[in-house]
C-alpha cells in the first residue's frame, strides 16, 4: 500500500552553504551543460524541511532524453553519510529558471530515494536580474483513471543560520564591497570598533525616523514606538557609584588577566634561553 | 620573514610538486579562501563537532605563483572505535575520484582542523602536518576556531611548519643538542600565513539576495560585555600547561644533576685508580688494568626537548588569545562607561 504523501508545512529552510555550492557547482560545470543538477541532504521534522548539504550529480541532457549517473549519486551520498549520519536525501536541486520535462523524470527519480522530495531552483543565470531561489513538492493532479500529470506546487523558503554561520556570512558579505573581490581577516579592537560603527549607523537611522515623525514628514507607528521604548529602557539605570565599581572590577580582572599572560609568556622565554646555554 | 627565492610554478595543470628532492622553495606568500570553504568547515563542527572533539576535514584547491588558493573542502568522519575497519585512505580516494567527475578542484592542498580555546599545538598536529609538508611543499593547516567565533567574528587561522622545523622533523633529532644547533626557539615553530576572502562574482551576487531577505542578525554577539567564563576556561587550559611545563623542567633539572653528579663520580674514580696505580707503583706491583669508565658509569638518558618546544609553544598560543580578548573587553567595558555617562 502507497504511503500517503505528506504535505508539508510549506516551509523550506536552506542554509546558506548549500546556495553557496550550488552557486559553485555551476560555475564549474562542463562545456556545453546549460545547467547543472544535484543532490539536497538534510533533516525533516514534523513542519518543515531543512537544507544542510548538497552534492552535485554529473548529467547530460539534450533536447529529447536525460542521463544521470546515478550510481555516482549513491556513492556520494554514501560518503557523506560517513561523516553526517543524520542527513538523508531531501530533494534535489536545478539550476535556471524553468521546470522542464527533464525534471519530472529527475523528479521521478528522487521520488524513489526520498518520500515527496523538494526540488529546488536557482536561477544562476539571472533571467529575470534576480537568484529567484524557489522550492517545489509534486502533487499528482488529472482525473482519477486517466494519465495522471504531475504539478509542481512552490513552497516557501527561508533562510536558517547557525550563529556561527551567520557570522561567517556577515564576513563574506564584505567581501561584496571591495573592488577586486578580496578580503582579509580583522582583528582585535578593529572588530568591536566595526561592530560599534554598525550599531552607530543603526542608531542614526533610528534617529532620522524619529526626527521625521517628530516634524510631521512621517507617520507615527505605535509598534516603533514601542520598540523604541525597549530600546531606551535596555540601558540599565544604575547608580553612579554601583557603576564605577562594576567596572572597575571588571577592568582590573581583564588588566590581571593580561599581566599574568605576559609574565608568563617572558618566563617561557627566558627558560628557552637558559636551556639552550 | 626572511625573504626566499622564488621559483615559478609550472605553467601547465596544477600538479602538487611531490617529489622530496625538488628544491621548490616556494614561499606560500598568502591564502586565498572561497566563502564557500568557510561555510562548510562552519557547518562541519556546528553539526559533528560538539564538546571538545575535533573536527577535520581536507582542503583542496592549487597553486597560483606565490598564493595558495583554496577553492573546496571535505570533512572526515570521526573517528569511532567501533569502526575499526574505516579505511581513512580509500575515503579519500573515493572522495576526490568523485569530486573530480564534477570539475571541482581535487588537488589536496592542505587540511583544517577546528581547536578548543586554541589549544592545537600538539605531536598529532606536528606529526599530520610534517606529513603534508614533506609530500606537498605548500600545504596548510588551518585553524578553526569556533568559540572565537561565536564571540562575534570568524576565527581562521592558517600555519606551515618554519623549514628549520621540517629540517629537525626530516632527521628525527629531537634531543637537547639538536634543537640547540637548529636554534629554534617556541617561536619559529609555526608560521602564521595571511589569509584572504574571495569570493566569486556570482556568489557576490548570492551575497546580496541574501543581504536583501534577511538583514539584521538577532544577535551582536561581538558587543557582549561578560567575559568571565571564557576566561576562565582559558586561564584552566594556560595552568594546566603551564604545570606540565614546571614538570618538565623539574625533570630536567634532575637529570642535569644527575649528568653532573656522575661527572664527579667519573672523575673520582679516575683519581681513585690514578692514586692507586701509583702507590702499586711504588709498591712494586703490577698496576691494575685501566677500565672503560664510560662503560661503568652510564650517562643517565636525557629526556626529549619536543614536547618541551610544544608545550612552550601552546602556551604562548594561551597568552596571545587572552591577551586578545582582555582588549576587546576592555574596549567595550569603556564603550559601556561612555553609554551611562551620558544616562547618569
Amino acid at each position: 500500500p502507497m504511503q500517503q504523501m505528506s504535505v508539508y508545512g510549506p516551509v523550506v529552510k536552506i542554509h546558506p552553504v548549500v546556495l553557496a555550492s550550488i552557486g559553485d557547482s555551476y560555475e564549474r560545470r562542463n562545456e556545453g551543460a546549460s545547467r547543472v543538477i544535484g543532490t539536497l541532504l538534510g533533516t525533516i521534522d514534523k513542519h518543515s524541511v531543512e537544507v544542510t548539504n548538497c552534492f552535485s550529480v554529473p548529467h547530460n541532457e539534450s533536447e529529447d532524453e536525460v542521463a544521470v549517473d546515478m550510481e555516482f549519486a549513491k556513492n556520494m551520498y554514501d560518503l557523506h553519510k560517513r561523516v553526517s549520519p543524520s542527513e538523508v536525501i531531501v530533494g534535489w536541486y536545478a539550476t535556471g529558471f524553468e521546470i522542464t520535462e527533464h525534471s519530472v523524470l529527475i523528479h521521478e527519480y528522487y521520488s524513489r530515494e526520498a518520500t515527496n522530495p523538494i526540488h529546488l531552483t536557482m536561477d544562476t543565470a539571472l533571467q529575470s536580474g534576480k537568484m529567484n531561489i524557489r522550492a517545489y513538492v509534486s502533487a499528482q493532479m488529472g482525473v482519477p483513471g486517466k494519465t495522471v500529470g504531475v504539478m509542481f506546487t512552490p513552497l516557501s523558503v527561508k533562510y536558517k543560520y547557525y550563529d556561527t554561520e551567520r557570522i561567517g556570512v556577515d564576513l563574506l558579505q564584505r567581501t561584496r564591497d571591495a573592488p577586486n573581490t578580496t578580503n582579509g581577516l580583522t582583528s582585535d579592537l578593529c572588530q568591536v570598533g566595526g561592530a560599534a560603527g554598525r550599531v552607530q549607523d543603526m542608531l542614526a537611522t533610528v534617529l532620522t525616523y524619529i526626527e521625521d515623525v517628530l516634524s510631521g514628514k512621517q507617520m507615527a507607528d505605535n509598534s516603533v514606538g514601542r520598540y523604541l521604548m525597549d530600546l531606551v529602557n535596555k540601558v540599565p539605570k544604575i547608580t553612579a557609584e554601583d557603576f564605577e565599581t562594576m567596572l572597575n572590577s571588571n577592568i582590573n580582572d581583564l588588566l590581571m588577566v593580561t599581566y599574568l599572560s605576559n609574565l608568563t609568556q617572558a618566563q617561557i622565554a627566558l627558560n628557552e634561553k637558559i636551556v639552550v646555554l | 620573514m626572511a625573504t626566499r627565492k622564488e621559483t615559478p610554478s609550472t605553467p601547465t595543470a596544477p600538479m602538487a610538486s611531490t617529489s622530496p628532492g625538488a628544491t621548490l622553495d616556494s614561499p606560500v606568500k598568502q591564502i586565498q579562501i572561497e566563502g564557500l570553504v568557510v561555510l562548510k568547515m562552519i557547518k562541519h563542527y556546528q553539526e559533528e563537532g560538539q564538546g571538545s572533539e575535533v573536527v577535520q576535514g581536507v582542503l583542496l584547491g592549487l597553486v597560483v605563483e606565490d598564493r595558495l588558493e583554496i577553492t573546496n573542502c571535505f570533512p572526515f568522519p570521526q573517528h569511532t572505535e567501533d569502526d575499526a575497519d574505516f579505511d581513512e585512505v580509500q575515503y579519500q580516494m573515493e572522495m576526490m575520484r568523485s569530486l573530480r567527475h564534477v570539475n571541482i578542484d581535487h588537488l589536496h592542498v592542505g587540511w583544517y582542523q577546528s581547536t578548543y580555546y586554541g589549544s592545537f599545538v600538539s605531536r598529532a598536529l606536528l606529526d599530520s602536518q610534517f606529513s603534508y609538508q614533506h609530500a606537498i611543499e605548500e600545504s596548510v593547516v588551518l585553524i578553526y576556531d569556533p568559540i572565537k567565533t561565536a564571540q562575534g567574528s570568524l576565527s581562521l587561522k592558517a600555519y606551515r611548519l618554519t623549514p628549520k622545523l621540517m629540517e629537525i622533523c626530516k632527521e628525527k633529532d629531537f634531543s637537547a643538542e639538536g634543537l640547540k644547533k637548529a636554534m629554534i626557539g617556541f617561536e619559529h615553530m609555526f608560521e602564521e600565513v595571511p589569509i584572504v576572502i574571495k569570493n566569486s562574482h556570482l556568489i557576490n551576487v548570492l551575497m546580496w539576495e541574501l543581504e536583501e531577505k534577511c538583514t539584521v542578525a538577532d544577535k551582536h554577539e561581538l558587543l557582549n560585555l561578560s567575559s568571565s567564563n571564557h576566561l576562565e576556561k582559558s586561564l584552566q587550559l594556560l595552568m594546566d600547561r603551564v604545570d606540565d611545563m614546571s614538570q618538565d623542567i623539574v625533570k630536567y633539572n634532575t637529570y642535569s644533576r644527575n649528568l653532573s653528579k656522575q661527572q664527579q663520580q667519573k672523575h673520582q674514580y679516575i683519581q681513585r685508580r690514578q692514586q692507586e696505580n701509583a702507590q702499586r707503583q711504588t709498591r712494586g706491583e703490577t698496576p691494575l688494568p685501566e677500565e672503560d669508565v664510560s662503560k661503568m658509569f652510564k650517562p643517565p638518558q636525557p629526556p626529549p626537548r619536543m614536547d618541551t618546544l610544544l608545550i612552550a609553544g601552546q602556551i604562548n598560543n594561551y597568552c596571545q588569545n587572552v591577551k586578545e580578548f582582555t582588549s576587546q573587553n576592555l574596549g567595550k567595558l569603556f564603550m559601556a562607561e561612555a553609554l551611562q555617562g551620558h544616562n547618569s
